[in-house]
């Protein structure tokens, strides 16, 4: 629903800037296409290799890769899994509710999500294109370290 | 034409890597090509309208509005619009990173834009309820309040770790895209 009303919304505006301005129109649609294709190559790459990933880390090879190690060890591999995939939340929540009833514990899931949705390693390359390396790198590292904090305090919430 | 295949020699790469899989597992190799269209066509979702309210944004929104919002001297109004336009939005995390773009050129705050990414990545409202629904609510909320003083703190770390210079040399580079 909500693609929709983006889809929506961009149309809106366009039809209102058009109105406007028809000149400064045609230049934000040159600059959106300047800056789309300008990434194009990088996207593309990764969206690919993204595929690859998640035909091999399969929900059933990450809950069997997670499965019920607990501890440190768990939160380690649960990091490393969450680091490296980048699995939208619509799929992910299903699998974190599957790891729950299969026995693994909320400090490791918390660490699986956390870095799921914050740390992305196989998108690093277009990162470093916005960002630059030093701070693409330091975002996800914070972002990896910051991770186990939030799964020690929802362990202890969650006892 | 040179130019175009070197641009887009890594993709073609990928895809070659792609049919090697396809040869040594079937079942792999078929998935990752279902996988590929799948994201394509969740991008093709998001990702047009984002780029073109971008350009638009960049032609109609003038510098000082935003500089006045989202700026150095924003304070908490800057902090709470980062966070309201990432948790309000939708779309995987590389799309952020061309609006973060435009929010530079723009002249924002560089700590707002990386709360603005932090809060992208972690406190989306809509995936809060997913959250909530699949996780429980405790897990959600304490997970939530974590990630608001998360993303906040790692912001201002990357701030301070980033010298002016290379700031500038961010934002001089974000004009030319």
């Amino acid at each position: 629903m909500f693609d929709y009303a983006l889809y929506l919304l961009a149309v809106i505006f366009l039809i209102v800037s058009y109105k406007k301005d028809k000149k400064k129109t045609k230049m934000a649609l040159k600059k959106a296409w300047k800056s789309f294709e300008n990434i194009l190559p990088q996207f593309l790459t990764i969206l690919a290799l993204l595929g690859i990933v998640l035909a091999l880390l399969s929900p059933e090879v990450i809950a069997n890769l997670l499965g019920q190690k607990a501890g440190w060890l768990g939160m380690m591999i649960a990091s490393i899994i969450g680091s490296i995939t980048l699995i939208p939340g619509f799929i992910a929540f299903p699998i974190a509710a599957l790891l729950l009833k299969n026995g693994a514990g909320y400090a490791q899931i918390a660490v699986f999500i956390s870095t799921l949705m914050m740390v992305g390693i196989i998108t690093l390359p277009l990162e470093f294109k916005y960002f630059g390396k030093k701070i693409s790198i330091m975002r996800n590292t914070f972002a990896y370290l910051f991770s186990f904090i939030v799964a020690l305090v929802i362990g202890v919430v969650l006892r | 034409m040179k130019k175009i295949f070197k641009r887009y020699l890594w993709f073609i790469l990928i895809l070659g890597l792609n049919i090697i899989l396809l040869m040594i597992n079937r079942k792999i190799g078929l998935k990752s090509i279902s996988n590929f269209g799948s994201i394509i066509f969740e991008m093709l979702k998001i990702l047009p309208p984002i780029f073109v309210l971008l350009g638009l944004m960049d032609v109609w929104v003038p510098k000082e509005t935003m500089e006045k919002i989202m700026g150095e001297k924003s304070g908490l109004l800057g902090i709470l619009i980062a966070f309201f336009l990432g948790s309000f939005a939708a779309g995987p995390l590389y799309a952020a990173f061309p609006i973060a773009v435009v929010l530079m050129k723009k002249g924002a705050k560089f700590s707002n834009i990386l709360i603005f990414i932090g809060a992208w990545s972690t406190t989306k409202v809509p995936m809060f309820l997913f959250e909530t629904a699949s996780m429980g609510w405790r897990f959600s909320v304490t997970r939530f309040i974590m990630s608001i003083f998360g993303v906040i703190t790692i912001g201002y770390l990357i701030e301070l770790f980033t010298s002016e210079k290379e700031k500038k040399g961010l934002y001089n580079k974000a004009r030319l895209m």
